[in-house]
């Protein structure tokens, strides 16, 4: 058995994204020793956060990059909107109310912020935008921490955790055996995990395991380790264990990391149509940005989890470009064979919904009045006929970007054990976000919930290593 | 076999016409289309802000976006895709390869774009040129290097109306070469026509050096991911000091002709004072991006191009110094040693102006000025507004 060198640290930091820096800086800020373990190696430090680019922010004036107001009350009604009222509205209001008081302490550490980005007009109110994104956030978060003297371990994967009675004792790295005062875990969901994912998604009438064919948006490292390490070790869980986050990406998107450029954004400017060449929702059902997050579930319900989001020359250039080239044909029967199509059935299924138009006055930017008559399903909006060539087609499957299953917490981070909370484990970001975000999603919010929690865990630990030290030093 | 192919197939493409874009073309627009879906590097530089204004990169929109990116690097630290992301997307460097290809593809007369390719030869060629020539004509004209001080007469060794029949024409060649090159590039990108504001706005970036200031005002990044102001600086260092020595020269030709005032003048004089804060600045600037150049990540810019990088540093630094050099020793017998160096470096910089690395500078003032008069026309491309 090895002990791990330099002495034990008064805070141990599980995770190397987002929430795991803001509670490493935090606790480091407040005196304690800590020591930060990343599972991945450096170069593919951050886990999901160097794929976000926004935190969700309260404000009551216009600040520097954020326009007009979004106080307390219109951030809470959005996120009961958006979780269907799965949230602690405790935990909520608190992550709200501290994502106003947050960012001049990320400024401090290197974070820059910027207006919101072309194509997202529709943030600039409610979120900054991180300029260059998260990747350049995690690296800021990285030097400062390195600057203040955390002491940041790659490639260090752990795998199993000492729990006694509700207290953390150790982490364990194979024989490698680290001891801490207090330990935070922000080690994120388990949407990596390819087993545990299938069995979460389950078998279809089909005999099709869904999740085998999902892209994963994001690091390969989330696979979930401590999430169950600490489920068996008894620690109370929220968040609906079966679902993730799910939205339609290029099908040539990569297994994993593909982030944001695999988005396919025409979806609401066209049809979308199943292997069968068959529709099988509202395309139009309402503005995009409010309805990508639920295409990937619709394409996983379909035969092959695979989709064709199928548009014409009318909507090129009013949405965001698409990172791989679309197939591109002048005529639908060339479409529907280059997209391995049965081409009658393509036909037939454009031409009746073209003959469903009812076009009004074409407007996106509003829900407009174009929509059809007589298809099922219908399209309520921008409904305009597939009648001007070239043709582009998108094969779309779902990508998963997070899982909602976390770990129950309360105000003070502390990880709960048989309703009993914890004198030193904590947890943030993606691995607590249940309890805020139960399910649905809106933009940002998971940067708000990882930065407010994240610094809330570092000084819970920093506070309990203390504690802990005055003890040991009276015994 | 296959090379073959690909030789008569190029062949063939350009008898008919056809414009067969380069790898390093071709890789620009490959990661275009990456960034163009994904946009979180909009605040760094106005290299994402233009690729926004397009759905394609043709050809001379790869060669306008090259010469705009500054190789600031921080969008490669701060990029999700960067290797080894399969998508291995390194903006700074697929912009420099361009970059220096435009450089060779634009430059008068074209049989000399090849110079750029083995540019560290070029500049040592054209260095010993320049001091042969010069040290030759010393030697042949007063037999030997050393003499009696002269009190900093530098006439008595290469007389006024030699210098300028010889500085002169290569002075001219140097700009009608950089000129006929940069007035193909801007065809090339049809840029259209600057307003005045236009202008103003293209004067101040390049003067501040906006663009290598990260965005948000700290810099950008060298060695690492940390953002340093160092790399701003020592180029507004060797930039003025440049600027500065020019305007003794200037200032000097004015005295000569208008005034009748001859060389040499009081170290007090205007020319001298200019010339010496100019070569001082000309003496730590390029000191400073030496060193930098050294330390540079080896993810930043293309590594072909170093020795170019380097060779113009030094050429820099040589003339920097060899002119203090002649200052300080100009009432000594030295004098003439001193000047056939110093009008040799000066010589070698001057002749490879138009095939080395001085003329990023007028190759990216010109994509910045495309861009501030592109800034002000509608966007092209609707995505922004729904």
């Amino acid at each position: 058995m090895k002990q791990t060198s330099l002495g034990t640290p008064d805070v141990l930091v599980i995770g190397g994204g987002n929430a795991a820096l803001c509670a490493a800086l935090t606790a480091r800020e407040a005196g304690a020793s800590v020591l930060l373990l990343e599972a991945a190696p450096r170069e593919w430090r951050g886990g999901n956060s160097s794929h976000t680019r926004n935190l969700r922010c309260m404000h009551d004036a216009p600040q520097d990059v954020l326009t007009d107001a979004y106080p307390e009350e219109e951030f809470w009604q959005d996120l009961k909107k958006v979780t269907g009222g799965r949230t602690n509205e405790r935990l909520a209001r608190l992550a709200i109310r501290e994502s106003s008081r947050c960012r001049d302490w990320m400024r401090k550490h290197g974070v820059h912020f910027q207006p919101s980005l072309s194509g997202t007009l529709h943030l600039s109110r409610t979120n900054a935008f991180f300029m260059g994104g998260g990747k350049a956030l995690v690296n800021a978060y990285y030097r400062s921490a390195e600057a203040l003297g955390v002491r940041i371990r790659y490639e260090a994967p752990v795998d199993r955790l000492e729990v006694v009675d509700g207290e953390f004792r150790a982490a364990w790295i194979g024989q490698e055996r680290i001891a801490a005062r207090s330990c935070v875990l922000a080690s994120g969901g388990f949407e990596s995990n390819r087993e545990w994912l299938r069995e979460a998604w389950g078998q279809n009438a089909d005999g099709e395991w869904p999740a085998d064919n999902f892209a994963i948006r994001g690091t390969r490292f989330n696979r979930g380790v401590l999430l169950k390490a600490m489920m068996e070790a008894g620690a109370d869980t929220i968040g609906d264990p079966s679902q993730s986050h799910c939205v339609a990406v290029d099908a040539r998107a990569p297994l994993y990391d593909g982030g944001i450029c695999t988005r396919i954004d025409c979806v609401s400017l066209g049809i979308v149509v199943n292997k069968h060449a068959q529709r099988f929702y509202d395309e139009g059902e309402d503005f995009w940005p409010k309805r990508y997050a639920i295409w990937g579930r619709l394409v996983a319900q379909q035969a092959g989890q695979v989709g064709y989001s199928v548009i014409d020359a009318k909507a090129i250039g009013r949405f965001m470009p698409p990172v791989f080239p679309g197939a591109k044909a002048d005529t639908l029967e060339g479409l529907a064979h280059q997209l391995g199509l049965d081409a009658l059935a393509f036909v037939r299924t454009v031409r009746e919904y073209n003959a469903a138009c009812r076009v009004g006055t074409f407007d996106h930017t509003v829900l407009d009045d174009c929509h059809t008559d007589g298809v099922t399903p219908a399209k309520t909006h921008w409904a305009l006929p597939l009648d001007t060539p070239p043709y582009y087609g998108y094969a779309l499957k779902p990508g998963i970007t997070f899982t909602y299953l976390g770990l129950k917490v309360d105000e003070r981070a502390a990880a709960y054990f048989a309703d009993e909370p914890s004198g030193n484990l904590f947890v943030a970001g993606e691995m607590m976000a249940g309890n805020v975000l139960g399910q649905g999603y809106t933009a940002g919010v998971g940067m708000t919930i990882g930065t407010v929690f994240g610094r809330i865990a570092g000084t819970s630990a920093a506070a309990a290593a203390k504690n802990e030290g005055v003890e040991h030093a009276a015994a | 076999m296959q090379q073959l192919e690909t030789l008569l197939r190029e062949a063939s493409d350009l008898a008919e016409g056809i414009v067969v874009p380069s790898s390093a073309e071709i890789e620009v627009e490959r990661v275009m289309k990456i960034c163009n879906a994904c946009r979180y590097c909009e605040g760094f530089c106005a290299v994402f802000p233009a690729m926004t204004r397009r759905l394609e990169f043709n050809q001379a929109d790869v060669h306008y976006l090259a010469n705009l990116c500054h190789n600031c690097g921080a969008c490669l630290h701060a990029c999700q895709y960067a290797p080894p992301h399969e998508f291995a997307v390194n903006i700074p460097q697929a912009m420099a390869k361009v970059r220096g290809q435009t450089y060779s593809d634009f430059a008068w007369p074209s049989a000399l774009g090849t110079l750029y390719r083995n540019n560290g030869l070029t500049v040592a060629l054209a260095l010993a040129v320049g001091l042969a020539l010069f040290l030759a004509m010393a030697l042949a004209k007063n037999g030997t290097l050393f003499h009696a001080p002269l009190a900093g007469d530098f006439y008595a060794i290469f007389p006024h109306n030699l210098l300028v029949s010889m500085f002169g024409p290569v002075f001219l060649f140097v700009a009608v070469a950089l000129g006929l090159g940069v007035a193909k590039f801007w065809r090339g990108i049809s840029a259209g026509e600057p307003s005045a504001v236009a202008i103003a706005e293209t004067a101040q970036d390049v003067l501040k050096l906006k663009y290598l200031d990260g965005g948000h005002g700290q810099g950008c990044p060298n060695e690492d991911d940390a953002n340093t102001l160092a790399r701003r600086r020592f180029h507004h260092l060797t930039f003025y000091g440049f600027m500065l020595c020019f305007a003794a020269t200037g200032v000097a030709t004015i005295y000569h002709y208008a005034f009748g005032w001859e060389a040499p003048y009081a170290l007090t004089s205007l020319p001298v004072l200019l010339g010496t804060l100019g070569g001082i600045g000309l003496l730590i600037g390029p000191t400073g991006l030496l060193w930098l150049n050294v330390r540079r990540n080896a993810q930043h810019g293309d590594a072909a191009q170093k020795p170019m990088d380097r060779g113009f540093i030094a050429l820099l630094l040589l003339t920097s110094a060899t002119g203090l050099a002649l200052l300080a020793g100009r009432d000594t017998s030295a004098m003439a040693l001193l000047l056939a160096v110093h009008l040799g470096a000066v010589m070698a910089l001057f002749l490879t102006m138009p095939y080395g690395k001085f003329a990023h500078g007028i190759y990216r003032t010109a994509a910045l000025l495309k861009w501030a008069i592109e800034k002000r026309m509608p966007n092209p491309v609707g995505v922004g507004s729904e």
